[in-house]
């Protein structure tokens, strides 16, 4: 470690995986209640799980990406972070409103959290992944301009580099387009095309310039590349994720009541989205190929080869099934968006959590060639552990969503929801077995960080 | 491929791009405000239809369910629902939906659950007529069947 306040990361690092543990947690309580509805109800009913699930995934990633680029940017800025006690109050608060808005969820109905809460002074509540409520959205608007505040100035005084050019663009990005998470028409088609300003921005644009810089950083410590070549590279990237991006929220404007000129803008832009994906394949292959050191942690590159192949799957390939007009006309809904999303988000999103924290970690803990030999093969194994997990699990989804549009909506012979999902149960057993095999593979790598060193590495 | 293509390149195809992309994403954002109105029918949208959607907000109903096709997937679709349970019948679904909403949560073994919301008659008609509402609001003919 160059800089010593580099150490603010570490909180944000181990914040975050717990609160991985809880997402996936929670997760597999869901996938229980999709076989028996009994399960947990009335005690903690669907919509609840759901939130406590998307909400913590959500902030365990700003956990991570704030970790992230407060391990990066004094090295990439070369000079110490402007405030890293903002940074450890920045965080403390986070955690204190993050845990507060978890509790309310689970031990308040959710109507009466409204009324608690302020929400008919201002309504934003109960919206899919924007069901914080006020203070809570407030609270995440000041964390990410204290967040803000933090690097720019930072970078403003230190060395500027594409990668915090990138990274701080993709950050303001961020803090612009939750925005739109205030905006709450009463017309609810005008609601939804602004929702997805929050939602679809902040995914498929400008946390994946985020995503683009984590990756360079962490792929210029590993192998040693000459900056230049990486640079260019990560321009490539973001290219092709604006160029692609943004014009492809278009594909969320389908079947929702806007025009139907969204129908050819989407599908045309949304074709290319896989571009972004396929590239950072290209670049973190290419990059670990012509690689000028060999770096002893072997498990960061491999997470990073692993962002790369896994994103593309998640965002590229699973994005690209549905995402043309007349194929989404029957996926829109069903589990096919779901499949989509868990892989998408855990291939691209969870899994740079991973390269950075498993790439920086060591180094906050005194181990700069990385962790031991014996600490990385287990940690090799839960990245094989959770990667096939979430396969298995998409790929059960997958099967469900298919089924449900023979069942509900192609053909003569058509069955209602109920009943066909029914007909999915058995195939949500699979799920829930490769949900449990993601859980294991956490728990394997957990376990990876209390490994003990062995006594004298060369 | 990428050997042909300097930093210098890559950084404009990024800028301008991205600088293109968005403005065009603006014009269009302009062009469907103005438009959603009119394939939403807002003219007729009440106090009771409004009311519906801050109470479908209230309760979190997307939590479970979808509605034109967003939200989640583990209970019905319900764009077409006064269509699929009221018949497109404005009396019928709305004591359809009197009738549906007190019996919650069905004592059905296993089946998926919908609590019990404690809603007043008067909001439950304000669901109704939000649901009727949505139910006209011109998506592109989505969804395909009745069965959403």
């Amino acid at each position: 470690m160059k800089y010593t306040s580099q150490m603010v990361a570490k909180p944000y690092f181990i914040f975050a995986l717990i609160l991985l543990a809880g997402e996936i947690l929670f997760g597999l309580l869901m996938g229980i209640q999709y076989i028996w509805g009994d399960f947990l109800f009335p005690l903690i009913p669907f919509n609840v799980l759901r939130m406590v699930h998307t909400n913590l995934l959500i902030v365990l990633l700003l956990f991570g990406f704030m970790g992230a680029t407060y391990y990066l940017v004094p090295e990439e800025t070369e000079s110490e972070l402007w405030s890293p006690k903002l940074a450890i109050i920045t965080f403390w608060i986070f955690v204190v409103a993050g845990v507060l808005t978890i509790l309310g969820y689970l031990f308040v109905p959710y109507a009466t959290l409204t009324e608690l809460t302020f929400n008919n002074l201002l309504p934003t509540m109960g919206r899919e992944f924007l069901e914080q409520p006020l203070p809570t959205k407030v609270g995440i608007v000041l964390v990410v301009l204290s967040y803000l505040l933090n690097v720019s100035m930072t970078v403003l005084k230190g060395r500027k580099t594409v990668i915090t050019t990138v990274l701080l663009t993709g950050l303001l990005g961020l803090a612009v387009f939750f925005l739109f998470a205030f905006y709450v028409p009463d017309n609810l088609i005008m609601d939804k095309f602004f929702w997805w300003f929050t939602v679809h921005l902040w995914v498929e644009a400008t946390w994946e310039l985020i995503l683009g810089a984590i990756l360079a950083f962490v792929l210029i410590k590993v192998t040693g590349v000459d900056r230049e070549h990486i640079d260019k590279w990560l321009y490539l990237i973001i290219a092709m994720t604006m160029v692609s991006g943004i014009l492809g929220t278009g594909h969320h404007f389908f079947y929702m009541g806007a025009p139907e000129y969204w129908l050819w803008i989407g599908s045309i832009s949304s074709a290319v989205e896989p571009m972004p994906f396929l590239l950072m394949i290209l670049f973190a292959f290419t990059m670990s190929r012509d690689r000028k050191i060999k770096h002893d942690n072997e498990m960061a590159l491999t997470w990073a080869k692993g962002t790369a192949v896994m994103g593309f799957l998640g965002a590229g390939v699973w994005g690209f099934f549905h995402t043309l007009a007349p194929v989404n006309m029957y996926t829109h809904g069903t589990q096919l968006t779901a499949a989509h999303g868990h892989l998408s988000f855990y291939g691209a999103y969870i899994m740079i959590i991973f390269t950075v924290i498993s790439y920086a970690m060591p180094i906050l803990r005194g181990r700069p060639h990385g962790n031991s030999a014996k600490a990385q093969k287990v940690e090799l194994a839960s990245f094989w552990m959770m990667n096939s997990g979430m396969l298995g699990l998409t790929l059960a989804l997958s099967a469900a969503g298919l089924v449900q549009i023979f069942d509900q909506r192609v053909g003569t012979n058509l069955i209602g929801f109920m009943e066909s999902q029914e007909s999915i149960n058995g195939i949500y057993m699979v799920r829930a077995g490769f949900g449990l095999l993601v859980f294991a593979g956490l728990l394997t790598y957990f376990y990876s960080f209390f490994v003990k060193e062995e006594a004298q590495q060369a | 491929m990428t050997e042909r293509i300097t930093k210098s390149m890559a950084k404009n195809i990024y800028y301008g791009g991205g600088t293109f992309a968005l403005m065009i994403f603006i014009a269009l954002t302009f062009d469907t405000v103005h438009q959603i109105p009119k394939r939403s029918n807002q003219q007729n949208m009440t106090e009771s239809v409004v009311a519906g959607k801050k109470l479908w907000e209230k309760n979190d109903c997307v939590g479970c369910h979808t509605i034109v096709g967003e939200g989640a997937y583990y209970a019905p679709e319900l764009m077409n629902v006064f269509q699929r349970r009221g018949g497109s019948d404005v009396t019928a679904f709305k004591a359809y939906m009197q009738g549906w909403m007190a019996a919650q949560p069905l004592a059905i073994p296993n089946r998926r659950k919908m609590p019990q919301f404690h809603l007043t008659p008067a909001e439950v008609d304000n669901l109704s007529d939000f649901l009727i509402w949505t139910s006209k609001v011109n998506a592109n003919d989505w969804p395909p069947t009745i069965e959403g």
